[in-house]
């Protein structure tokens, strides 16, 4: 055999290894963490962890409920404010603007999603938390230092429009043109078109957008962080403070070796995280690949 | 006027209102961090390290954190690169196209590019703990290289895989195995689009706060060795806004416009590069 030939079989080893290696990532990640996990596992059942609002690392008390409920409201405001402005504004950039308005828009979209979220939680903490403590919170007549859900769900829902139109611009832009020119040619205005006609056909993928960028919300750490107030409550307003799942792991870094189970717990957190996202994810990955399918 | 005509009208005016108001975001957002932070901008910001009591308002500056950020997300990078390249071109070279492993790997990317980054900051730690290791340059770099990779990989891949098949049937045709087209040919066609998902991975890896803030500590010294802590410009942002001094809070609006101009710089290189170098390419 020729070096040459050794070397192009040799290289093709080596490389699937690799591309096993990356692929394997995925469940060395839940491996990991579910080991990490275990011992607050084995200590608590389920029922407690998960229904129980009492966190109390010292006294060995750790019941997730309250994180898990503001990671909840946090991602649900997010969603709300993200998915009506997002599906206009893909709707109006696929089917009325202007080539050359679009192809101006998605540069700033992409300068948008690299933004670090460091820099969204500082603007967060300059313009959104003085704005809801001045403005939104007399305004309803309450108090609050602005640290609250509402502040979170706003500079959340800025950081997922990137993901939600990006998805769903791709997904307008490839309903083929002939349905709509049939739906023109009966008549219907070019309104009614996108209501009857381009809607139902992208719906699925729409949906799809939509649960990425539920899933982006679910794990944004830095941002959230520095503008929901960080307090272990069950929320029950947008005013009120919340503690997301993410926060909770990045805050306690510091301490979590000291305290028996602590550095268990969070890293169940992150298991949580870890899980819920890569369902998430999978979900509307396999939404999107049946829709191409269906419109080639 | 008919009622569609006028439902039309009012849908038209709310698309255009929601996408002037997502544009303004992004305008409010650089704006506001643009005008908090240039007054605090100094030379002594990017050119010192934090001298003793930087966070009580003494003086210093977060060259710390600038060149640490820089260490971290080029030694994730370079590491990324080792593996992404590779796989990038296994996916497109050397399986048949559009076989039921290329799809399946192509769908666990997708899945692990949209796992968040403390995720990986919690997995990084833990690799930590299982080798020994302390909260390092080195263990911030492995944290944001298992960040970046998936994204590396499959934005590599889109881009490998617009090489026309043509192109590969005619090096084959010449006599060359599939590693010297996959080198030779594909790799270098595509070089600029590669290039291009290196700056954009390099770039979230300066980003990224939540991955580093476990495994990569921090500390007011520039490390000397890959077992060092190092500071990185998000945490270093995170820090002195946590300070209520008006002094160190201002420098961290100024860290924040620090940030935020790299960002900038690097995605406008990514950018350009991904129109600009186009020697080698065959069109």
């Amino acid at each position: 055999m020729s070096a040459r030939r050794v070397k192009d079989i040799l290289a093709s080893r080596i490389l699937l290894v690799l591309t096993l290696a990356a692929v394997s990532l995925i469940f060395l990640m839940v491996a990991g963490l579910y080991f990490k996990s275990k011992p607050i596992l084995d200590s608590q059942p389920l029922s407690e962890l998960f229904f129980s609002s009492r966190w109390r690392p010292f006294r060995g008390e750790f019941g997730f409920l309250s994180f898990i409920m503001g990671t909840i409201w946090v991602t649900g405001v997010a969603v709300l404010i993200a998915v009506p402005l997002c599906l206009l504004t893909s709707i109006y950039l696929s089917e009325y603007a202007h080539s050359k308005v679009r192809e101006w828009v998605k540069p700033l979209i992409d300068i948008l999603a690299g933004i670090p979220s460091v820099v969204f939680g500082v603007w967060g903490m300059l313009v959104v938390v003085p704005f809801i403590k001045d403005v939104v919170a007399p305004f309803a007549g309450v108090f609050s230092t602005g640290y609250s859900i509402l502040a979170g769900g706003i500079v959340l829902a800025i950081m997922i429009f990137p993901v939600i139109i990006h998805v769903s611009l791709e997904i307008f832009r490839a309903v083929p043109q002939e349905v709509r020119e049939a739906s023109l040619a009966v008549g219907a205005t070019r309104w009614q078109t996108i209501k009857h006609v381009v809607m139902r056909k992208a719906l699925p993928g729409v949906a799809a957008a939509v649960v990425l960028g539920i899933s982006r919300a679910f794990g944004e750490t830095m941002a959230v962080l520095m503008v929901v107030g960080n307090v272990p409550k069950i929320p029950h307003s947008v005013l009120d403070p919340a503690y997301p799942l993410p926060a909770l792991i990045a805050n306690n870094y510091g301490e979590m070796l000291s305290i028996p189970l602590y550095d268990s717990a969070l890293m169940l957190a992150a298991l949580i995280l870890l899980l819920v996202v890569l369902i998430f994810n999978a979900l509307s990955k396999m939404i999107l690949i049946r829709m191409e399918r269906s419109i080639r | 006027m008919e009622r569609r005509n006028i439902e039309e009208k009012i849908f038209k005016g709310l698309m255009l209102l929601s996408t002037v108001a997502i544009l303004s975001s992004l305008v409010l957002i650089l704006l506001t961090v643009l005008v908090k932070g240039l007054p605090y901008l100094s030379w002594a910001m990017v050119t010192q390290v934090p001298q003793g009591g930087y966070y009580l308002g003494k003086g210093g500056g977060i060259l710390n954190a600038i060149v640490g950020s820089l260490y971290l997300a080029g030694g994730a990078t370079i590491l990324a690169i080792l593996f992404s390249l590779p796989v990038a071109l296994y996916l497109n070279v050397y399986s048949k196209s559009d076989s039921k492993f290329v799809s399946t790997c192509r769908f666990a990317f997708d899945v692990l590019c949209g796992v968040p980054s403390i995720v990986y900051g919690a997995f990084g730690f833990t690799i930590m703990i299982f080798f020994g290791m302390r909260a390092s340059l080195l263990g911030g770099i492995i944290a944001i290289a298992l960040l970046i990779l998936p994204m590396m990989i499959r934005s590599m891949d889109e881009v490998i895989r617009l090489v026309p098949r043509e192109l590969l049937d005619a090096s084959y045709a010449l006599g060359a195995n599939r590693w010297e087209t996959a080198l030779k040919v594909v790799a270098r066609q595509s070089l600029p689009g590669i290039l291009t998902s290196i700056l954009i991975a390099f770039g979230r890896g300066i980003g990224d706060a939540a991955a580093v803030i476990f495994t990569a500590g921090f500390t007011d010294a520039i490390p000397n060795s890959l077992l060092r802590p190092v500071a990185t410009l998000p945490l270093a942002i995170f820090f002195q806004l946590g300070v209520p001094i008006p002094e160190v809070q201002g420098r961290a609006y100024a860290s924040a416009l620090i940030l935020t101009i790299l960002i900038l710089i690097i995605s406008l290189a990514a950018r350009l590069l991904s129109k600009k170098v186009t020697r080698h390419i065959v069109k």
